[in-house]
């Protein structure tokens, strides 16, 4: 680009266009400040279901026991502070819903698709910055929402938060089944809508608006992960959509989608001909998917994190986004492992079991490849870099008795016990809460400016990372023991009275680790006002990010956008002085770029 | 007033962790202040690494020393071997992944912990190395899911003969029935409509227009002879429940609107399991745990709970409501003599009805 036209495209964009504290703060289409709402609301929604975390653990360790905390915070829902069954599961519906779509999809994809896809690839914003704001703004609503069902008369919705009908269809089948099952599908079919609209925004950004030189292969591996994630999205969440909107129907307007020869409360219901394995059809089409929604963005922002803190080329780039694209196609044919035992055809449970262990492979090669990016590197641990490492760790505990889950065979008796709950919270719950306190960490200064405090956070990674392995590595004997999930208390069975001691030992540590993510908030919080001034690049990192001013503003690069002359881990490259080499230095004369 | 205690705590804790901050940056400024790590911070947090490491080691002996009593015993169902065996396989190979991979994740992260003036090695690609670790898996899987579907095929192939037992389990808000075919062997045609006929004796809804149906036998406790194949049949009136008798190492979904199958043959009696070493220490201390508790109940005037004994059970294992947690039937594997003495006691729902 000539000078000239630089100077032009400077006066378009350079200049701050007048703006009130609303469009700065409230409606900005600009897509750092979008980043941070996402970021913002997303944290707020952590808390509520971390805290519902905390009061069932309460609840499963001391079953008889009344806790004041209970009758004060649930009211008539914990008389004498003895908790009520049907709040029981009403909790940990809440947790479920907020936990995987509200933190891990929306928080975590929201935050940093947003604020990395433009500052990487090196463009202004996004494609479209009122597309991306009417996104955030719908997950707000449906934030909104969902914490409003709370209040409601007879409870939030209850029946897990996969919401199988019939119980999800008929309030006689359980009080959460009401008005708050309303709330729950509102509440969905709009942050659905968010996510398409998000997801449609990040592909069109990310193949239109790459900076010269940007090919997809010098992309950096957190784009691709958004990228890939987005596509996941667009393809699978509108299944969801349907699904709820046929349940809508089943509820409201007397038509047998998912309902049929139903009996209760002394009442024959007039459904007829529908089946409830459809509607786990139609939820698992995106449900699992929706794990890779989640974990895909850890892992790319993990991938960045890595390379940069272990100041090496992240190893095997090309079988790092092979593996994406692999595990991206492989999600979305392998829903039906959730359905084994559902009365669904064997045979197709066969088919469903062959898709499911092929994913091990390129979850495999993910795994090795980090592994050998630390081999012989110079390890800077920041917070960011020790979560990064936590992350494959517990991306390795969880995902390896994901083949035991997989296998239609095994998955008989470990169905729906704690067993799977030890395993999806070790492979995407911890594993993408890691990757999101990773990227806060790393991008905090991007952000806000600002540095967090690093022994803060060396005290935050080492509690919760002690604390996930002592709530969950236990957690999967209760369930090789044979105690099924979602029980309000295992007392009714006195086969499984010697699971007492475990119970209390994973509460006392989920409460040391739910103590511990204050340390993160305060942390947070202190340093967005406080915190030491952030240099332009702290991590000494390649990407294009760090070359934008630390103040914000509008368009991302006073002036012209840099150009792009090489992939993005050009790490301690032999022949350069410095050990790292930024995306937009040319190659010197004599110098060669990787073929990859 | 309990929550005021914690808020006032919580609020403390952040004003102590406030000032130790505040002191901790004072102390520190003189020196650099970047809040990047520095060699102090990765020799420290490298060294936490390996320490970490050596945890998960600690934790996974202690979970399997400490806990290895609560897991289920030896199969009761013939199937339950193979699962059993299946299982084991698939353990040995995921305790051997993970105890390598995690000890070369964490010693890595301690042993390349960074220095100053330290570079790292530019390594940036190794086609052949990549190539073996994909191979591997590869290979190891196929093995796997080989074996996997095989078991699969033959736990799930149900075949209708006459030698089978045929068991309808119906499931409802919150309790199971078990019905048996009766003498003719097959089932009555059912459906939740005629479950009112009868002024509500009809507890499965059988169709009364079926004349298969009137020696049918409902019950509310699981009786099985040893060593005959049971095909179950099950149904639910409301909501999806799950059917899980996880000692035969059998589940299946009941689904309103439809009849789903799950066969096996039980191969071990309630008393040949109350005899078995581990289940005998099992229940010992189980009722060491319910004495103790009893002492505390009786000291504040409550009654003593039982004494246990143990029982086959079928849990209800898909979340259908309030009682989801107490949705369980009793189910007893007794000699075939015992059982058809058993049975020829109850009630036909031609008698029932009468």
């Amino acid at each position: 680009m000539s000078t000239a036209a630089a100077q032009v495209h400077e006066e378009d964009h350079g200049h701050h266009h007048k703006e009130t504290f609303v469009t700065k703060y409230v409606f900005s289409q600009d897509h750092k400040m979008i980043s941070k709402q996402y970021l913002i609301t997303g944290l707020f929604m952590g808390i509520i279901g971390i805290a519902m975390s905390l009061l069932f653990r309460l609840q499963l360790a001391w079953p008889e026991q009344p806790f004041g905390i209970f009758e004060v915070l649930l009211g008539k829902w914990a008389p004498d502070g003895v908790m009520d069954p049907n709040v029981y599961l009403a909790l940990v519906t809440i947790h479920g819903t907020i936990m995987v779509f509200f933190v891990l999809t929306a928080g975590l994809s929201g935050t940093f698709s947003n604020l990395l896809i433009p500052l990487q690839i090196g463009a202004r914003d996004m494609a479209s910055g009122l597309l991306n704001m009417i996104s955030f703004w719908l997950f707000f609503l449906s934030s909104v929402i969902m914490v409003f069902s709370l209040f409601v008369e007879a409870g939030p919705a209850a029946a897990g938060w996969t919401i199988y009908p019939p119980l999800s269809a008929l309030p006689q089948a359980q009080p959460g089944s009401g008005t708050g099952m309303t709330l729950w599908l509102v509440s969905m079919a709009i942050f659905i809508a968010s996510s398409l609209l998000g997801s449609l925004n990040y592909i069109v950004t990310v193949i239109n608006l790459r900076t010269k030189g940007m090919s997809m292969t010098r992309l950096p591996l957190t784009i691709w992960a958004f990228f890939v994630t987005a596509i996941i999205g667009v393809v699978s969440f509108p299944v969801l959509l349907s699904a709820a909107l046929l349940l809508i129907m089943d509820r409201s307007f007397g038509t047998s989608f998912f309902l049929s020869d139903i009996f209760i409360q002394g009442e024959v219901l007039h459904y007829q001909g529908g089946s409830p394995v459809l509607y786990e059809h139609l939820f698992w089409f995106l449900g699992h998917p929706e794990v890779y929604i989640v974990l895909l963005p850890a892992l790319g922002i993990t991938s960045e994190i890595i390379a940069t803190n272990a100041r090496k080329p992240i190893f095997g780039y090309r079988a790092m986004v092979a593996s994406i694209l692999a595990i991206a196609f492989l999600s979305t044919i392998v829903w039906g492992h959730h359905m084994f035992i559902s009365g669904m055809n064997p045979f197709l449970g066969s088919v469903f079991t062959f898709t499911t262990l092929l994913i091990a492979i390129p979850s495999a090669v993910k795994a090795f490849n980090y592994i050998t990016t630390l081999w012989k590197g110079n390890l800077q641990l920041n917070p960011a870099m020790l979560f990064s490492i936590g992350l494959v760790s517990t991306f390795i505990t969880g995902g390896l008795t994901g083949i035991i889950l997989g296998d239609s065979t095994l998955d008989i008796n470990v169905h729906d016990t704690y067993f799977v709950v030890a395993h999806f919270h070790l492979v995407m719950g911890i594993s993408a809460l890691y990757g999101l306190f990773a990227g806060v960490y790393h991008w905090f200064p991007k952000m806000f400016g600002r540095m967090m405090n690093k022994n803060l956070g060396y005290f935050h990674f080492w509690v919760t990372a002690v604390c996930a392995y002592g709530v969950f590595f236990p957690m999967h004997f209760i369930g090789m023991a044979g105690l099924p999930r979602r029980y309000y208390t295992n007392t009714a069975f006195p086969y499984f009275d010697d699971l007492a001691d475990i119970n209390v030992l994973i509460t006392v540590f989920a409460l040391v680790a739910g103590a511990a993510q204050l340390v993160f908030l305060y942390n947070f919080i202190h340093s967005m006002f406080y915190g030491k001034e952030a240099e332009m690049n702290p991590w000494k990192s390649n990407t294009l990010e760090w070359t934008a001013p630390v103040e914000h503003m509008h368009g991302n690069w006073p002036g012209e956008i840099p150009h792009v002359h090489r992939w993005a881990y050009d790490y301690s490259k032999p022949g350069s002085e410095e050990d790292y080499i930024p995306q937009h230095i040319p190659l010197k004369e004599d110098e060669e770029e990787l073929q990859h | 007033m309990n929550v005021l205690l914690i808020f006032s705590v919580l609020v403390l804790i952040a004003i102590a962790l406030w000032q130790i901050t505040k002191i901790f940056e004072l102390s520190q400024e003189k020196k650099v202040n970047t809040q990047v790590a520095n060699d102090k911070d990765n020799d420290l947090n490298g060294k936490l690494m390996f320490a970490f490491l050596i945890f998960i080691y600690v934790l996974t002996l202690y979970s399997f020393w400490a806990y290895s009593d609560v897991l289920l015993p030896e199969a009761a169902s013939e199937h339950g071997g193979d699962y059993d065996q299946l299982m084991w396989i698939s353990f040995a190979l995921i305790f051997f992944v993970q105890t390598i991979t995690q000890a070369l994740l964490h010693y890595f992260s301690y042993k390349y912990r960074g220095e100053k003036g330290k570079k790292a090695l530019f390594y940036a690609d190794n086609d052949k190395l990549e190539m073996i670790w994909t191979i591997i898996p590869v290979i190891t899987l196929a093995g796997l899911i080989l074996y996997g579907l095989y078991t699969w095929t033959d736990i799930m192939t149900v075949e209708e003969n006459d030698e089978a037992l045929v068991v309808e389990l119906y499931a409802q808000q919150f309790n199971w029935k078990a019905r048996y075919a009766g003498e003719d062997g097959v089932l009555g045609d059912a459906n939740v409509r005629f479950l009112q006929d009868f002024d509500g004796k009809n507890l499965v809804g059988i169709d009364a227009t079926d004349p298969n149906g009137f020696d049918d036998i409902i019950v509310q406790e699981l009786h099985l002879p040893v060593g005959r194949e049971v095909i179950f049949k099950m149904r639910s009136q409301d909501v999806l429940h799950s059917a899980y008798m996880p000692h035969f190492r059998a589940q299946m979904n009941c689904v309103p609107g439809m009849i789903t199958e799950f066969a096996f043959t039980p191969k071990t009696t309630t008393e040949e399991m109350r005899l078995n070493p581990e289940m005998i220490a099992k229940v010992k201390k189980i009722n060491k745990i319910r004495l103790e508790k009893s002492k505390e109940l009786v000291a504040s005037g409550d009654t003593a709970l039982d004494p246990y004994e143990f029982d086959y059970l079928l849990l209800c294992n898909k979340i259908c409501g309030a009682s989801h947690y107490n949705m369980q039937m009793k189910i007893i594997v007794e000699s075939e003599k015992d059982y058809a003495k058993w049975i020829a006691d109850q009630q036909t729902f031609a008698e029932v009805i009468q």
